[in-house]
């Protein structure tokens, strides 16, 4: 699904809402991980408050993640003892966000939990732990709730593995090759030379990780058109439109950064690291109106080593986009 | 929504109850609001008592607990924290760490077998708790004195059913443990808590049958002392100026309250944004440097990393 955002306040809000990811002219891999949550100004605006955003793109998304579900169910992938994992990152969500939102509320007696979403018009009761009492899985549940895509990281023997996910929004990568994988083999493909201190040192910070303790981290890729959906499963629907970017008339509109907020937390009550992945996406054409934004990406992009160039995929739009940000 | 990271609780004594001779168990609520934060199996709470600050296993229910319960054996030859404690009636206000989890069940094992001696049966109430709400499969050894009471024991028999097995003496529990360790399904973890001569033979057993390390845990006990380390002092080279930083806090919060401002980003000794020159013996702590960095002496990130005695900076 392609979605447009021609509608003019909801395109300021986009652009005020923005996590923008440099804060400088340069870019490098790093470790590049700050205590969550926590208030970041732009130079339009702000982003980061609080670790869920359910925005005005609430229901839509989830929407989409519900027909995407239904279309492939192998974007939600559950090894057999990540049974607890999923009910804790259940109740560690809703608890977030009644926090968050206030038309959400949860109700408590003992393990009985009645939930109320008043945006998506839910009311469901449930027993913690007790599989019968949803109406799908507790992590799928929660995919239902928050626009989040979602992670469960085990760990043993020393090392992280990611064998829970639900995830619908993936960037150019799929959930169902990924699950079972440990944390160095999920980032084999990312480019050595430069993350090759940052990845290990990443997961020996996160085997660290105090139950409850969250942190953040952006990261930041490019993708054709307005569209979530650009997991490695889905290639056959999308691939195309991202060659086409190369000499499509409308590049402005069509090319969009894609910007995602990554969260780490250690769960509370299973010890499982979980990994929120929430995407924003803004068009060029958006991008072109805040001339600091636009000198930064210029600077960003004639810096970065061909290496990240390759893996982002900015080859062959490198000359264009600079052509337009210049 | 979630708590900022490492604030401490405040929590009221609301019951002391003798559960065996010298062992008494402390159920703590928090002073305010309700609710306190879920927990791993296995986790402990650090107490301060007086002066020493103390990690007792959380021996109740992990999953949004109303109240924390731990067990303290009274240790007449210890440092004084046990004593401390025992003398605590209800009412009387604690201040603890949140839960830290060392000592958790893995989850892909098929089968659990928890060793236990004396008091070190305490991280096992939990680990039991959450075996039967999720149906992992488990079987206890305990070692108890001969003659002595069995501590929980209801509660124990309850959660364990025909799982668990008390064995009084040495021999017995030797012969147990030797057993057991023979004849466990494929997949099946080993965990041990209690005095260190029982620690020892366990996994020494362990060992003799061929188990693998990365299957066997073990959590050693005693005053542990959370403190972050020693204090030590940094001089400002430039202006002369003397900044102590305390034991427990870290050197980055130190100059911060000094008011040097100084830029970082995780604080935790990963990014490496806090990174600095010094001069000085450095106890690194970061993940970030290389050996060879370390060794030179002559930087450090000063959000984990400490020094002993005077350190000193070009400001
Ligand atoms: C602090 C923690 C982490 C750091 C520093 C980190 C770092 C990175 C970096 C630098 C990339 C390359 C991205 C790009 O340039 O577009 C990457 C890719 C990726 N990361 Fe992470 N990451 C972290 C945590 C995680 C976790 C917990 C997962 C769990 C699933 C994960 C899954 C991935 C995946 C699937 C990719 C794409 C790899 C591919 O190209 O196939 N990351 N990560």
């Amino acid at each position: 699904m392609v979605q447009t955002m021609s509608d003019p306040v909801r395109r300021a809000t986009r652009i005020r809402r923005f996590p923008w990811p440099f804060t400088g002219d340069r870019y490098a891999y790093s470790a590049n991980v700050e205590p969550a949550p926590g208030l970041r100004r732009t130079i339009v605006g702000e982003w980061g408050r609080t670790i869920l955003d359910p925005d005005e793109t609430y229901v839509a998304e989830l929407a989409e993640r519900r027909d995407i579900l239904a279309r492939d169910p192998s974007r939600h992938v559950e090894l057999p003892h990540m049974r607890a994992a999923s009910w804790d990152v259940l109740l560690w969500g809703l608890r977030e966000l009644v926090g968050t939102d206030p038309a959400m509320t949860l109700d408590r007696q003992g393990d009985g939990y009645v939930w109320t979403n008043r945006r998506l018009g839910t009311c469901q009761a449930f027993r913690y732990g007790d599989d019968a009492s949803l109406p799908m899985g507790p992590l799928m549940f929660l995919g239902s709730q928050i626009q989040e895509d979602i992670v469960l990281l085990d760990q043993r023997e020393d090392r992280l593995w990611a064998d829970a996910g639900c995830v619908t929004f993936a960037s150019n990568w799929s959930m169902a090759f990924t699950a079972g994988m440990s944390f160095m083999e999920i980032h084999g493909p990312v480019p050595h030379d430069f993350a090759d201190g940052a990845i290990p040192r990443a997961e020996r910070f996160l085997m660290r990780l105090g139950a409850g303790q969250a942190y953040r981290r952006l990261n930041w890729t490019t993708t054709a058109g307005y569209r979530l959906d650009t997991a490695l499963d889905s290639y056959a629907d999308w691939g195309a439109s991202r060659v086409r970017l190369a000499d499509c008339d409308d590049f402005a509109d069509v090319f969009h950064m894609r910007v995602e907020v990554q969260h780490l937390v250690r769960l509370p009550e299973s010890g499982a690291i979980l990994f929120l992945i929430r995407t924003y996406l803004l068009p060029l054409a958006d991008i072109l109106t805040v001339p600091e934004w636009r000198a930064q990406f210029a600077s960003v992009l004639t810096h970065l080593p061909d290496d990240i160039i390759q893996y982002k995929g900015l080859a062959v739009l490198r000359p264009r986009l600079l052509a337009h940000l210049g | 929504m979630s708590a900022p990271a490492g604030d401490d609780l405040v929590l009221r004594v609301e019951q002391v109850v003798d559960v065996a001779p010298s062992i008494r168990e402390f159920v703590l609520r928090p002073t305010e609001g309700e609710g306190l934060p879920s927990h791993v199996p296995g986790s402990h709470l650090v107490v301060a008592c007086g002066d020493r600050r103390n990690a007792y296993s959380l021996t109740g229910e992990g999953h949004a607990p109303e109240a924390y319960r731990i067990s303290v054996l009274h240790r007449p030859d210890g440092q004084g924290g046990s004593a401390w404690l025992h003398r605590v009636r209800p009412g009387h206000i604690l201040r603890c760490g949140r839960p830290r989890d060392a000592f958790a069940p893995v989850a892909t094992a098929r089968h659990h077998l928890l060793i236990a001696g004396g008091i070190g049966i305490t991280p096992f109430l939990s680990h039991l708790r959450a075996a039967r709400r999720w149906g992992r499969r488990v079987s206890v050894l305990y070692a108890v004195a001969a003659g002595a009471p069995v501590p929980h024991h209801a509660e124990l028999a309850a959660l364990a059913g025909d799982g668990l097995r008390i064995l009084r003496g040495r021999a017995a529990m030797q012969a147990a443990m030797d057993h057991a360790l023979q004849t466990q399904v494929l997949g099946t973890h080993l965990y041990v808590c209690g005095p260190d001569g029982l620690m020892d033979s366990a996994l020494a057993l362990a060992q003799a049958h061929g188990w693998p390390e990365e299957r066997c845990h073990a959590e050693r006990f005693g005053g542990v002392d959370a403190a972050e380390g020693a204090p030590f002092t940094v001089r400002l080279h430039r202006t002369g100026r003397d900044i102590a930083v305390a034991a427990d806090v870290s050197m980055l919060d130190a100059l911060a309250a000094a008011g040097v401002e100084w830029p970082a980003m995780c604080r935790r000794g990963v990014c490496g944004e806090c990174r600095m020159d010094a001069a000085g013996t450095i106890l690194h702590r970061d993940l970030v440097l290389s050996p060879a960095e370390r060794a030179a002496q002559s930087c450090l990130m000063p959000c984990v990393s400490r020094a002993e005695g005077v350190l000193s900076l070009d400001l």
